[in-house]
């Protein structure tokens, strides 16, 4: 299992094994994995290196918590061993398992690109906060900054207190030392720009005026906006 | 802006609520320099989902709701006695640029009732997708075309929009004569022809020069009304079907008719719209785009209504029995597609991994298949248990569509504990 420098060791692990981090090794099986698999196999590995707390993907295998680092350890293993490419062998557990946990990893990606909702600030910056499953505002980055290239903007994940910040240039990644400017649910209304409320409650009468009474489904509503999200979504305030 | 256009808003959104369409699928264009906004990965993005569990990727509002029409389905007829707004060109155009800022949508869905004529309203339309565009708005744009409307017109909108649309609304002529006297298929077959041929000029003359414009690159789409005239799923997938012949045409919408003008007598009284039934046709409709069916296999003249209980390909299946059980270790993508429980991906996934060795059960539950539907169609590595031709299909059906919590909840012992 694999640990952070600051992660307490769980219950029952008492042997500690300390790796530090050597680019050169890292690079040196990275660039053998680039002759092995293709670059979309690639792509996956890297989703898979970004889950976070990685939910058991079935319920009928009892007690068996697939741990993403786990299944990395043993994809490339088995990529390195085998002579031509595994990447499409589904009935491998590890390929499978790993091609699941990419699709949760782009799926919660995909989740962001949704439902990430701007406030503008006095100082015209657009600013959004996020606390997505896995570790992914890093892979929606290029896709706002190509979308939003004419406006400043903030996207910032707060339960892993890092984002990245658009200056109508270059992307930077920052972290703030305090959150003193931030609500339960985006920024202090001090700092919103002056025709921001507006646009939230012409954009909340929108949100509610489009549905159809004599078709609610609330069950389907949740399904396709988990209420993990509500807490930032302008209309769901 | 002023506060009236809150209200505006709220009564043109709630106009324009009725059209199904929303996607914003279709276009990959990455910004301009200095532009707002882009369209991604040909698929497009849901922003949100409203309390009826549609998705709102777009703001689909109408520039007005005064109609000089008078549809007996519509909400926004002529005789309906309801508010009535218009939105200037200015305010939707700052509204949707506003949104789209901060990521509240994709696009604009812009629809508008008649006003004096066709060509009049179809102008005021024209002329938002084209202040949008000046302004650098580089999102998504889904324009109506107004039935009617002139083909100068309909080629101008094309340049701005990606993608437009003209409602069918009702699947034969000689009903919707009935309900929309002032329609008939003429009016809604030319523009729609005038679309498909822009494009196919617009696509002739990006082949000689790359900087031609585009037309409408994410194509056409259309919507028919389930359930307010007397066609059967027949006729709606046949029409469907033919439409889908035409390259243009990307999508066919269903929409279950919702009881809004009770008053008139030409009108079925409906108490909830027909959502089964609309849920089989999109059903039927997928069969038809992905997974390879012709549509006199899923439904014909003596077959007109799709069933209600089970879903097409089920339907399909049980109905022909003599393909079953189908060995998913060496069968074609094409067949394998045809087992119920299995989705496009699931049979991509087989077809892939089978060259490595055989799949039993496991491997094909493992892979997302629905065994509790499938088992009773396939053969893999394991010996078939009990397959649709020992089991006849009706008993399959009955398996499959039996609600087993009640089942289950006969079958246990009910344990007075007494007061």
């Amino acid at each position: 299992m694999l640990l952070d420098k600051e992660e307490t060791t769980p219950l029952f692990y008492d042997e500690i094994c300390v790796i530090e981090t050597d680019t050169g090794k890292s690079e040196r099986v990275w660039n053998g994995l680039k002759k092995r698999i293709s670059t979309t196999a690639l792509h996956c590995v890297t989703c898979c290196w970004l889950a976070d707390s990685y939910p058991k993907s079935d319920g009928w295998l009892a007690d068996s918590y697939p741990k993403s680092d786990e299944v990395i350890f043993r994809y490339i293993y088995k990529c390195f061993k085998s002579k031509e490419s595994i990447e499409t062998n589904f009935g491998d557990p590890d390929v499978l398992e790993l091609s699941k946990i990419y699709h949760q990893v782009s799926y919660e990606n995909l989740r962001v690109k949704q439902f990430v909702r701007f406030q503008k600030t006095k100082d015209d910056i657009y600013f959004a906060a996020i606390e997505p499953l896995h570790n992914v505002i890093s892979l929606s980055v290029e896709h706002f900054k190509d979308r939003f290239a004419s406006q400043k903007w903030i996207v910032y994940d707060t339960k892993r207190n890092y984002g990245y910040y658009y200056d109508m240039k270059d992307v930077v990644r920052i972290t703030f030392n305090d959150n003193n400017m931030l609500t339960h649910n985006g920024i202090h209304e001090t700092i919103m720009a002056d025709d921001e409320k507006m646009f939230q409650n012409l954009w909340k009468t929108y949100f509610k005026a489009i549905a159809i009474k004599e078709r609610k489904n609330p069950r389907k509503q949740v399904q396709d906006m988990p209420r993990r999200f509500w807490k930032y979504l302008t209309e769901k305030n | 802006m002023d506060s009236q256009v809150l209200d505006k808003l709220k009564i043109l959104a709630e106009s324009a609520k009725y059209d199904v369409s929303c996607s914003s699928s279709g276009t990959v264009r990455s910004n301009k320099k200095g532009g707002l906004g882009n369209t991604v990965g040909g698929v497009g993005i849901c922003h949100s989902f409203a309390d009826d569990g549609r998705c709102i990727s777009l703001l689909k509002v109408m520039l007005t709701n005064y109609c000089i029409f008078d549809c007996a389905y519509c909400i926004n007829r002529h005789s309906n006695d309801i508010r009535r707004a218009t939105l200037s060109v200015s305010e939707l155009v700052e509204i949707t640029m506003e949104f789209y800022r901060r990521n509240y949508i994709e696009g604009l869905f812009l629809s508008s009732g008649v006003v004096r004529n066709a060509d009049y309203t179809m102008e005021r339309l024209v002329k938002v997708a084209k202040d949008l565009r000046a302004q650098g708005f580089n999102g998504y744009i889904h324009l109506k075309s107004i039935p009617g409307a002139s083909q100068l017109l309909v080629n101008e909108a094309g340049l701005y929009a990606d993608r437009m649309s003209v409602n069918v609304e009702i699947p034969k002529e000689q009903s919707l004569k009935l309900l929309a006297p002032e329609k008939d298929f003429k009016s809604i077959f030319t523009p729609m022809k005038f679309i498909g041929q822009g494009l196919l000029e617009s696509k002739e003359n990006r082949q000689k020069f790359r900087n031609a414009p585009r037309f409408v690159p994410a194509g056409q789409s259309t919507q028919m009304i389930v359930g307010v005239s007397p066609e059967t799923d027949n006729d709606i997938l046949h029409l469907s079907s033919a439409l889908y012949s035409q390259p243009s045409m990307r999508r066919v919408y269903y929409s279950g008719y919702v009881s809004v003008n009770e008053y008139d007598n030409r009108l079925p009284v409906l108490k909830q719209p027909p959502l089964v039934r609309e849920n089989r046709l999109y059903q039927a409709d997928w069969l038809l785009r992905f997974y390879q069916f012709k549509v006199d296999e899923i439904v014909d003249d003596s077959f007109p209504n799709l069933d209600l209980e089970v879903d097409p390909k089920l339907s399909w299946a049980l109905r022909h029995p003599e393909f079953f059980p189908m060995d998913v270790n060496t069968a074609p993508y094409e067949m394998i597609l045809r087992i119920p429980g299995i989705g496009t991906r699931s049979a991509a996934q087989i077809v892939a991994s089978r060259r490595y060795g055989k799949l039993n059960s496991y491997n094909l539950k493992k892979i997302g298949v629905v065994m509790k539907k499938a088992q009773y169609f396939i053969v893999n590595k394991e010996l078939p248990m009990r397959t649709i031709n020992e089991l006849k299909p009706e008993t399959v059906k009955r398996l499959l569509t039996a609600n087993p919590k009640k089942d289950k909840m006969e079958g246990q012992l009910a344990f007075d504990f007494g007061g």
